[in-house]
C-alpha cells in the first residue's frame, strides 16, 4: 500500500474511530440541592461546556453521590469535623478556636481555591493553607502530604462549598503566570508512553481506555470517594495519572502540580463543588 | 518527512551494528521506507501466539486499553481510544502495521496518542525504570504484527 493511500485510510477511520459513549444527561441533585454538574466553559477554554466526572461514571457510583447517606466520603467528613474541633499545638488552640463553625466561616471559601499567597509568593490550595494555620497559628508541625487527617480536614472544608460554583481569581498575584505554566504541564506529554493530560481528558473524553469512560478530569469533587482506594486526594490523583505515562511522579505540593492545579481547577470554572464526591 | 529518507539509509548501516541481541535492530535505526518497515526487527519469525499476549498484557502491549478486537471478545473492557482493530491485515500489509507499531507518529501524525512501540522519541521526565528503554522489545513487536496478521476478515 502506498503511503498516500494509507494516510486516507487512517483519516476515513479517524471519524470512525472511537464509538464514544457519551456522559448521561442527567441532574445531580444531592439531599434536595442540585448541583452544577454541566458549565458553559470560560473564555480561552478548549471546550465549549465543562462537564463533571459524575456525568461520566456508572448509574450505581453516581446514586452514591446523591446522598449524604449512602455516600461512604461522607464518613471522612465528619472526621474531619472532629479534627477542626480538635485542639493541638503550642498555641493550645483548635481551627474552631479561632473560626467558630465552620458551617458559617468556611461556606463558599473553597470554591475559590487555590488563591494567590502573597507570604509564599505561589497559589496555595486548602491543604496548604491548613498547615499554614498549624504553623503560623497553632504551633503544630505542618501535615505530611496525605497524612494525620489532612484528607479529612480538607474534605471537611471542602464539602462547606456543596454545591458553589468554583471560580478563580486570576487577577491576583502572579495567578496568572502560574496558570500558564500550568497549560504548559497540562499539554506536555510525559513518560514512555508518551502522552499529557489532553492526550486523554481532551482529545478523548468520551472514549474508552479499558475499562475508565475518560472524564475532562475535572478537579470539583476533591478530595474524591474512590471506590477502589478510599478517600483521594487530588495531588494523589494528579501522581497517579503522571505515574501511568510511566514519567517521574512529581512531589505533592511542588510548582508544577501547584500550577497545576490553578490551570485544571481553571477549567472545570462554574462547575460546582460536590467534595466529597464519589468515583470509580 | 525527512524520517523516511535519512532512516532508510541508516538501515543498511544497522546491519552492520552490533546490539545487546546481535540480531536485531536497534530503535533509532529502523528503517520506514514507502512501503513502512518492511524488514524484520530480529531475522526471528513472529509468533502469533505469543503476540496475542503482548497484544492483551496490560505489562506489554495492552493494545486493548484503546482498541477493541472482535477476536478476544473473551477479553472484558476494550478502549474505544483508537479504531477497532477486526479485519486490520486486510487493510494494512506487513510493512505498514510493523511500522504503526514501532513508531504510529511516523505513520500517523505527530499528535496521535498511540505510543511508539519500539522507539526511543519518549515523553519527559521519563521514570527512571523506563529511561532509554522501549515499551516493547524488537521480538515483542514481531510477534504481535503477526497476530495483526491473522486479524482478516
Ligand atoms: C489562632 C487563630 C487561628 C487558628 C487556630 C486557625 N486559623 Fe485559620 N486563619 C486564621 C487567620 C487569621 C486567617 C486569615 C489570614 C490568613 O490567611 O492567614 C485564617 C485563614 C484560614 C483559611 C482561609 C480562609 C479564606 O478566606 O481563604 C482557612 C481555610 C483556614 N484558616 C483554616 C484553618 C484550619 C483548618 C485550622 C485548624 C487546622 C485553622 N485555620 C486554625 C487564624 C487561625
Ligand atoms: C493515560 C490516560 C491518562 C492521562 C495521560 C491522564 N489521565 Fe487523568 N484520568 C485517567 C483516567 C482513566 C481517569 C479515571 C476516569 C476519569 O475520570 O476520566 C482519570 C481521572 C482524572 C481525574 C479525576 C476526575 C474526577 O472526576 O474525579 C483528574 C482530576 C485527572 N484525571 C487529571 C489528570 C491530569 C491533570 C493529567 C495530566 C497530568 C491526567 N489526568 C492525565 C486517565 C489519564
Ligand atoms: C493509548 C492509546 C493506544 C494504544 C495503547 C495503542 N494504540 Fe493503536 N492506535 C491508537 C489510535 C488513536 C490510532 C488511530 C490513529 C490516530 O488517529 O492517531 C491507532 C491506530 C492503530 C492501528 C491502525 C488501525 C487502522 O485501522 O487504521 C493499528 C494497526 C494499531 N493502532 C495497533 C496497535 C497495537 C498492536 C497496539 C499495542 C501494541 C496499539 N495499537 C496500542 C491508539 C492506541
Amino acid at each position: 500500500m502506498m503511503k498516500s493511500g494509507l494516510l486516507a485510510a487512517a483519516a476515513v477511520l479517524a471519524l470512525t474511530a472511537g464509538v464514544s459513549a457519551d456522559p448521561v444527561d442527567e441532574q445531580l441533585v444531592i439531599d434536595g440541592q442540585e448541583m452544577i454538574t454541566r458549565a458553559k466553559a470560560p473564555e480561552g477554554h478548549p471546550f465549549d461546556e465543562v462537564l463533571s466526572g459524575w456525568l461520566y461514571r456508572e448509574a450505581e457510583t453516581r446514586k452514591l453521590e446523591e446522598d449524604s447517606f449512602d455516600n461512604p466520603g461522607m464518613l471522612s467528613v465528619e472526621e474531619g469535623e472532629e479534627i477542626w474541633n480538635t485542639v493541638e499545638g503550642t498555641a493550645g488552640k483548635s481551627c474552631a478556636s479561632c473560626h467558630d463553625d465552620a458551617a458559617d466561616t468556611m461556606a463558599g471559601i473553597a470554591a475559590n481555591y487555590p488563591k494567590w499567597d502573597p507570604d509564599a509568593k505561589r497559589p496555595i490550595n486548602i491543604e496548604l493553607q491548613i498547615n499554614k494555620c498549624r504553623e503560623e497559628n497553632m504551633g503544630a508541625e505542618p501535615y505530611a502530604f496525605d497524612k494525620s487527617g489532612q484528607k479529612e480536614l480538607t474534605a471537611y472544608i471542602k464539602h462547606q462549598s456543596l454545591g458553589d460554583p468554583v471560580s478563580v481569581d486570576l487577577s491576583q498575584g502572579e495567578m496568572q503566570q502560574w496558570w500558564e505554566r500550568g497549560k504548559d504541564v497540562y499539554y506536555t506529554r510525559t513518560g514512555q508512553l508518551n502522552l499529557s493530560c489532553a492526550s486523554c481528558h481532551e482529545q478523548n473524553n468520551g472514549n474508552y481506555i479499558r475499562a475508565d469512560h475518560l472524564s475532562q478530569g475535572q478537579v470539583n469533587g476533591f478530595p474524591t470517594y474512590r471506590l477502589k482506594t478510599g478517600l483521594t486526594s487530588l495531588h494523589n490523583r494528579f501522581r497517579g495519572c503522571v505515574r501511568d505515562t510511566r514519567a517521574e511522579i512529581p512531589k505533592a505540593f511542588s510548582d508544577d502540580l501547584m500550577a497545576l492545579e490553578t490551570y485544571v481547577t481553571w477549567r472545570g470554572t462554574g462547575l460546582s463543588v460536590e467534595t466529597p464526591s464519589v468515583r470509580q | 518527512m525527512r524520517r523516511w529518507t535519512t532512516l532508510a539509509v541508516a538501515a543498511s548501516v544497522s546491519m552492520l551494528a552490533t546490539s545487546a541481541f546481535a540480531a536485531d535492530v536497534p530503535p533509532k535505526e529502523v528503517a520506514f521506507g514507502d512501503d513502512g518497515v518492511t524488514a524484520s526487527l530480529t531475522g526471528t519469525p513472529g509468533d502469533p501466539k505469543h503476540g496475542a499476549e503482548v497484544f492483551k498484557s496490560r505489562k506489554l502491549g495492552n493494545c486493548l486499553a484503546c482498541h477493541a478486537n472482535e477476536e478476544m471478545s473473551g477479553e472484558l473492557f476494550h478502549g474505544t481510544v483508537g479504531p477497532a482493530l477486526d479485519g486490520v491485515a486486510d487493510r494494512y500489509d506487513e510493512g505498514y502495521l510493523r511500522a504503526i507499531v514501532v513508531n504510529a507518529k511516523a505513520i500517523f501524525t505527530e499528535e496521535t496518542v498511540m505510543p511508539g512501540f519500539y522507539s526511543l522519541d519518549l515523553g519527559a521526565d521519563v521514570a527512571e525504570e523506563f529511561q532509554g528503554k522501549t515499551i516493547l522489545s524488537a521480538q515483542d513487536v514481531e510477534d504481535v504484527v503477526a497476530y495483526l496478521e491473522t486479524l482478516k476478515e
